[in-house]
């Protein structure tokens, strides 16, 4: 079996000539970069991630993490490849040099995260999780919090987590119950339980600092009464030694599908001991926080997905290649050798559904980090600010449609592959269920269709979504040859229909009220979705297209025609798909909502 | 004590390499390329000479296309403080980089040299040997630990049947095997750091080489596919096998 599990020059592909990231060295704060460092970067991540992540991969789902004496065992070779994937500076690769870090684009490190995704998501998920509670505590803790707990976590000695969810209430924040009373030292009290916290125990870093969301006593109702707070797992002083344990327990550990490297804990947190807890920024702000911090997490999740997506595509893609069984429909005689299946028509059609798939996402994914990039760093304000505005639009559609498209690919993988994909001795399997995760996670994809229609497509007056007309109006212009023009041309039909659906849908939210006109918000997700993953392609395509006029080699002609293929598949097969979505919408079908509970 | 590391681009250890449908050659249009493993641990080797205060300064020098910067700046980012690319498009064989990493000893005067014991491409094992004859050094091959004492070097060297420890008067040639260390990873801040240290570009014709190849490749196979092994019912069968259809006892 290959190791190669991303293509890497499809990322080049989509980095340098799709979205011109060596451009990004025009900025002051990527001056001092040029694209030989970012390739190098991408270098070391692809090696790593092959030489120590990808190693251990089907080891640690199989060895899963276990619950014993109170502590987490788990295989050695995770800590080994945390410390690496510190100890090379990831974690604080986007970082100021001040603070150690590389001042990279977010997204050439998306791309560099993305190596490590595909090759142990298990893995992978502890290094990305403490990149995430690092952002929180660098932009909202105060200067002391940053010295005692950001430091650490940058150079990998703390491990961070996000613990939200309760028993009781897990995508509704609303009703958390875990509380916090301040005390006059200056720390609060924490109690309560959290469960399906992900690397809430582990022995592989000196201290966990969990980001934890709490109430303080006589806190307003709902969201608005939640504060953010640091609960390490080792009390420390000021120059980090360790005064001892704090009163946050592992009650558990939870058994999962995929992912089975990365632990999921439930934790109690003042059960049997005080558990302190250090307040984040202002009380009762801890929502907002968390929200800020959201639009990157999510676009990882998204990534994420297309990269295990990706990974499941090589694999069945090297197996088909090789892999000999049948003949053509047209061949009578089974005395002529047989096949490799790749020249069947079906399991081309697998292979390129795969491909539409997983490319597709990466350029949806890539393109929501360069938007990140460009909301902190574009000269122009104004693209600056637009960029902000379509990155809040986008985010729900970043998030879900890779994480529901990513399994499907690897659904696709394993169809290859025939009953071979079916056994746990070949890798896709692994694939699919680690990727199942995705459309759960970070908000599930229900949630993310509500956020779309019912938040982000109205606000600021719908600015985002106009800048995403206008964006896509200048890549429908760019169609030069008669077949991107075609594709142009359908893409451009499906926006009008789209707007139409929208103002429908705008009306219905004011005339007949949000439960009504969000009843169905996940045609609407699915239907921008495609929109955007179409006008990804269409991109490719453009790009494509004028570079196989000037292509060198016979190799370099079949990548662009493959991209042109894969956009046509796209074109043809997936984009008026979206036909089911638009009638639905259009008519406001009530099956689902006025389904009784009774009749069920 | 300067040391010299030589490094070579070569297709990445994780492609299936495929071979050209004409048979003159493998297909390395596309294909990822990297540094070869067993320059990684020449490499690696210079650089904890250096962290050991063994070394003083060490120059990576590496022969091939353009491209090759890449490998040099891995070399850079690795811990070398300075790189030498002797640019051709040509093909180089083993006899004419030893010729090319002869005129670059003459000038640099390193007292160590560092090659991988040979390259996963074209697995010749010859180029480190070719230069210590070229170049009238003694040579250490297959190095499994390498020891400088002094102005000599032992050199522990892996050989059928075990481990030979030389002795070397310096200044040496030391070809690496395996086993030797664990090369690490370049961490971001020493890319960038690599990015600012000097990387100095020569002509095979700079240094008086003629690349003329000696050797002319006739055809080029892939290897057969290896067959799928059978299971055997006792012992006696397995012996009944090995003497009367393998025939190898």
């Amino acid at each position: 079996m290959s190791e190669i599990l991303v293509n890497r020059r499809d990322l080049a592909f989509q980095l340098f000539e799709v979205l011109e990231t060596e451009k990004l060295t025009e900025r002051t704060r990527f001056a001092e970069h040029s694209r030989e460092t970012f390739e190098a970067v991408i270098e070391t991540s692809d090696k790593m991630a092959r030489d120590l992540f990808a190693s251990h991969n089907a080891l640690a789902d199989k060895d899963e993490p276990r619950f014993v004496d109170g502590k987490v065992q788990m295989i050695p070779d995770v800590k080994r490849a945390f410390d690496a994937y510190a100890a090379a500076g990831f974690i604080a690769g986007s970082y100021d040099y001040e603070l150690g870090g590389m001042q990279l684009p977010e997204s050439v490190m998306a791309a560099c995260n993305g190596f490590f995704t595909a090759a142990n998501p298990g893995t992978a998920g502890y290094a990305f999780l403490t990149k995430a509670a690092a952002n929180l505590i660098r932009v909202f803790g105060s200067e002391a919090q940053c010295r005692k707990y950001l430091e650490p976590m940058l150079t990998g000695h703390y491990a961070g987590t996000m613990a939200m969810t309760e028993p009781h209430a897990g995508s509704s924040l609303a009703d958390i119950r875990t509380s916090a009373t301040p005390t006059d030292q200056g720390h609060y009290l924490i109690k309560g339980a959290k469960i399906y916290i992900s690397g809430g125990e582990q022995e592989i870093t000196d201290n966990i600092v969990h980001l934890v969301l709490a109430k303080i006593k006589g806190a307003p109702a709902g969201v608005k009464g939640i504060s953010l707070f640091i609960v390490p797992k080792y009390l420390t002083d000021d120059e980090g030694n360790k005064l001892g344990r704090n009163g946050v327990a592992l009650a558990g550990l939870i058994h999962k599908m995929g992912y089975r490297g990365t632990t999921s804990t439930a934790l109690s947190f003042g059960d049997d001991a005080d558990c302190h807890g250090y307040l984040v920024g202002e009380p009762h702000q801890g929502l907002k926080y968390m929200f800020q911090m959201m639009n990157e997490a999510r676009v990882g999740v998204g990534f994420g997905a297309a990269m295990i997506g990706y990974r499941g595509y090589m694999h069945s893609l090297e197996y088909a290649r090789e892999r000999l069984q049948g003949r053509h429909p047209s061949s009578k005689d089974p005395e002529t050798p047989p096949l490799a299946i790749i020249e069947h028509a079906d399991v081309r059609r697998m292979l390129l559904a795969q491909k539409s798939y997983v490319e597709g996402a990466t350029a949806l994914c890539l393109y929501g980090a360069r938007l990140v990039d460009d909301s902190n760093t574009h000269p122009d304000e104004t693209i600056r600010r637009e960029s902000g505005l379509l990155l809040d639009l986008m985010t729900p559609v970043i998030k879900a449609w890779p994480s529901e498209y990513g399994p499907k690919a690897n659904d696709l993988a394993i169809q290859v592959y025939g009953g071979a994909g079916y056994t746990r001795e070949y890798p896709v399997e692994q694939c699919f269920r680690d990727n199942r995760l995705n459309p759960i996670h970070e908000g599930t994809n229900g949630i993310q269709a509500l956020d779309l229609l019912g938040r982000k497509v109205w606000q600021a007056d719908g600015a985002g979504i106009q800048a995403l007309i206008r964006r896509m109006q200048v890549d429908l212009e760019a169609a030069s040859d008669k077949r991107c023009q075609q594709w142009a041309y359908s893409l451009s039909e499906t926006v009008q229909k789209a707007v139409k659906v929208t103002q429908t849908l705008g009306s219905a939210l004011m005339k007949q009220g949000a439960d009504r006109a969000l009843a169905n918000a996940s045609c609407y997700l699915h239907l921008v979705g495609h929109i955007c993953v179409a006008w990804m392609w269409l991109r490719q395509a453009n790009v494509a297209t004028k570079a196989l006029q000037t292509a060198g080699s016979e190799e370099e002609r079949h990548f662009y025609n493959g991209k042109l293929q894969a956009a046509q598949y796209f074109f043809h097969w997936e984009l008026p798909t979206v036909a089911q979505d638009i009638v639905l919408l259009t008519n406001m079908d009530d099956t689902c909502l006025e389904m009784s509970t009774d009749w069920f | 004590m300067k040391v010299l590391v030589a490094v070579k681009r070569v297709i990445d250890y994780n492609v299936k390499v495929r071979v050209k449908p004409d048979n003159t050659g493998v297909d390395l249009a596309n294909v990822k390329m990297a540094m070869n493993p067993f320059c990684e641990i020449a490499v690696e080797e210079a650089v904890r000479l250096k962290e050991k205060g063994v070394a003083t300064e060490i120059v990576v020098v590496s022969i091939g296309p353009k491209a090759a910067q890449e490998q040099i700046r891995t070399a850079l980012a690795l811990g070398a403080d300075r790189g030498i690319h002797i640019e051709t498009d040509e093909e180089v064989q083993s006899l004419q980089a030893a010729k090319l990493l002869k005129a670059v000893v003459d000038k640099e005067e390193p007292k160590l040299v560092i090659l991988g014991k040979q390259s996963i491409d074209t697995d010749n094992n010859q180029t480190g040997q070719m230069l210590a004859a070229l170049a009238g050094m003694p040579q250490g091959t297959f190095a499994s630990e390498v020891v400088v004492d002094g102005d000599k070097v032992n050199v522990t060297r892996e050989v059928d049947g075990g481990l030979v420890t030389v002795q070397l008067n310096l200044p040496a040639v030391v070809t690496t095997d395996l086993r030797l260390n664990e090369p690490r990873y370049a961490s971001l801040p020493n890319i960038m750091k690599a990015k600012k240290k000097p990387l100095d570009t020569q002509s095979p014709a700079d240094l008086g080489v003629d690349l003329t190849p000696r050797l002319t490749t006739l055809k080029v196979e892939a290897p057969q596919t290896r067959k799928a092994g059978i299971k055997v019912g006792s012992v006696e069968e397995l012996v009944d096998k090995l003497k009367n259809e393998a025939k190898v006892i």
